[in-house]
């Protein structure tokens, strides 16, 4: 392993296993289906995806939330991938999760002082450490005055503000790693900005690495260094953010840009172009690239036969679809 | 002329509270022309949907003020009793798109009973025709014609929201409220709604108000824009002028916090929140967070009419 990497993902599969009939037939939703990736150390990529199409499981797996079904997770150096008891806990101390839903994330009855204080228990951090961690944590989230803070309830704060006690208490432990599953998509337009501002001052500063979990491309060319784009349980392109966004090489990515608008009058007397029909359902998704029944590129007897392999087409610039691979295919 | 439709004029909306009044829709005046979208543009909390309920009078019992003038096709709506406008605007001459349309329909009745239900409840249509009814409205919002007989769970969440808008132009409408109508869409299904949108427009002419917080997503229909703020209308500008130049301070901040996805910008934030409804500041709301403050904005300022059908509600731009 190369001394810059903090996260190395081998093959990962996450399944779920769904019972039905008397017969007790089993069938399994893969939700991540052989994903790999890498990620450094003080590098911020996004995963960005549909609903459905498994990014959220694969962040709760890379964060041990989920048990992998096979495939390997190796984290600064160690395989993580099946630890448990003791060697998970200290897993969670290098590691923090910023849900979707503030709200729904902080316990109602609970002070943001004992909020914040939980962790640092389960931790066993001496009293006094305590106080001071507190302390700094709410107020690198900017969560000042300090004293009016601690003694309050989540419901006496404004959205904004409980994202950021959200973000407090996945960094009060000095993580490496954080996992920020949709970290806006709740928030007014005009706190975005300034959450996702926060979250890339704290990753800057302490250097952690970010994963950050999002379906809107907009904002991804302000917030990481490269983009993952997920379709159906498989990442499908893998690319600097700037490469990604100026020369997007899988179908799919293209058909996302597109669909995105940018602030502009003409927009009105456009129709845009939209793929047909809906992303697969996991349990049975269809035979070689999942894309292939929506794609305007198919290749019969190709793509909806084989699994396209991923491809370098340029220098870090992944792809996993035949337009590129053939060239690769036809030169073995 | 202007063909005007739908004219607001001095539109109040307060409601009764525990901790006092709350002027959810305070002094609001613009009006659409026939066959024109209004985007209506605002925060979470600023009223937008209070001023959408209120020009369909779907009122909480609450209600402290409910007072204005709404001018439809000339005739003052505000004067019409309840039974009066029930019978003759609500649904059959201004319908609404819910927000969280998702959860919106009935788990437990068909899709294509509840589409037609505007029919059989408003306009007295026996069941069979209006089922008709229903099957060439989810057509025309791109549904097949067979899931009138399917529930709610069997369709995906796009499809929910197509049924919801079928529901809201089966009794063919004059002005279309939407509320909303993508905010909990995926990116391409909110593309492939907003394209449904148009092209329903265009066909059957109709007039859009068009709420959202979404910035990006309002260009995508609006030929005029509204930017609303703590209850109040701050600016009006055609859409040609207002993506390239908004002028209120609160519209220019609004826009800087808008990613792009192909122009460089530096992306901004706006400090503060916004005031509480219930505790208004004196004067111009948007005073404490605004970077040109003046000693004018202790006052209110007066919406100024900066060029032909452009207004805006700041010191800046005149006024006594």
């Amino acid at each position: 392993m190369k001394n810059d990497e903090l996260l190395k993902v081998i093959n990962l599969c996450k399944w779920f296993e769904i019972r039905r009939g008397f017969l007790r037939r089993t069938a399994y939703v893969k939700a991540v289906d052989n994903v790999s990736f890498v990620l450094k150390k003080g590098e911020a990529i996004s995963l960005v995806g549909e609903s459905g199409c498994g990014k959220t499981t694969l962040g709760k797996t890379v964060l041990r939330l989920y048990e992998p079904t096979s495939g390997r997770i190796i984290f600064d150096g160690k395989d993580i991938t099946h630890i448990k008891h003791g060697d998970l806990k200290f897993y969670r101390r290098e590691t923090g999760l910023v849900q979707q839903d503030p709200y729904g994330a902080l316990p109602p009855f609970m002070s943001v002082k004992s909020i914040l204080e939980e962790p640092l228990k389960i931790h066993g951090i001496s009293k006094d450490d305590r106080e001071k961690m507190i302390y700094n944590a709410l107020k690198e989230v900017k969560l000042t005055p300090v004293e009016d803070f601690l003694g309050k309830f989540p419901h006496m704060l404004s959205g904004g503000q409980q994202q950021r006690l959200v973000i407090a208490r996945a960094i009060i432990l000095r993580p490496k790693l954080i996992v920020a599953d949709e970290p806006v998509s709740m928030l007014d337009a005009s706190v975005r900005v300034e959450i996702l501002t926060l979250l890339r001052e704290i990753q800057a500063r302490h250097n952690l690495s970010v994963i950050y979990i999002t379906h809107d491309l907009s904002t991804t060319r302000y917030f990481s260094e490269r983009i993952f784009i997920m379709y159906a349980g498989k990442i499908v392109e893998k690319a600097y953010t700037k490469d990604l966004l100026k020369e997007p090489l899988h179908p799919y990515t293209q058909v996302l840009l597109n669909a995105i608008p940018d602030p502009d009058p003409k927009n009105r007397f456009i129709i845009r172009e939209i793929p047909p029909g809906e992303p697969p359902n996991l349990v049975n998704p269809p035979p070689g690239c999942r894309f292939h029944p929506r794609c305007k590129h198919r290749i019969k007897g190709l793509c909806d036969v084989e699994e396209p392999p991923e491809v370098e087409v340029e220098k870090e610039h992944y792809v996993k679809c035949w337009l590129y691979a053939q060239k690769v295919k036809g030169g073995l | 002329m202007d063909d005007v439709i739908l004219d607001v004029r001095n539109l109040y909306l307060y409601f009764n509270t525990r901790k006092g009044v709350l002027r959810a829709v305070d002094g609001v005046s613009f009006s659409i022309n026939r066959g024109e979208t209004l985007a209506l543009i605002g925060e979470s909390g600023c009223g937008k949907s209070s001023l959408a309920k209120a020009l369909l009078r779907l009122l909480p019992r609450n209600v402290n003020t409910f007072k204005g003038e709404v001018f439809l096709d000339g005739e003052n709506i505000m004067t019409y009793d309840e039974q009066r406008f029930r019978d003759e605007v609500r649904w059959l001459r201004i319908s609404m798109v819910m927000q969280a349309a998702l959860n919106a329909l009935n788990p437990v009745i068909k899709v294509g009973d509840q589409v037609a239900e505007p029919l059989i409840v408003k306009k007295g249509m026996n069941k069979k025709e209006a089922l008709e009814e229903a099957k060439k409205a989810l057509s025309l919002v791109g549904i097949p014609e067979d899931f009138v007989y399917r529930y709610p769970f069997e369709l995906s969440g796009g499809m929910r929201q197509r049924a919801v808008i079928a529901m809201a132009l089966i009794t063919r409408p004059q002005v279309v409220i939407l509320d909303e109508p993508t905010s909990a869409l995926d990116v391409l299904t909110q593309a492939s709604i907003m394209n449904m949108l148009k092209e329903i427009k265009n066909s059957m002419g109709l007039t859009y108000i068009f709420i959202t917080h979404d910035v990006a997503t309002s260009s995508e229909i609006a030929d005029k824009v509204a930017v609303m703020y703590a209850g109040q209308i701050v600016e009006v500008s055609p859409a040609e002028k207002f993506y390239q130049e908004p002028l209120h301070p609160y519209s220019i901040k609004l826009m800087a916090t808008v990613p792009t996805l192909r122009v460089d910008k530096k992306l901004e934030f706006i400090p503060g929140a916004p005031p509480s409804l219930i505790d208004l500041p004196q004067g111009c709301r948007f005073a404490n967070r605004c970077p040109d403050k003046c000693p004018n904005c202790t006052k209110d300022p007066p919406l100024i009419e900066v060029e032909k059908g452009r207004f805006v509600k700041c010191w800046a731009y005149g006024g006594q």
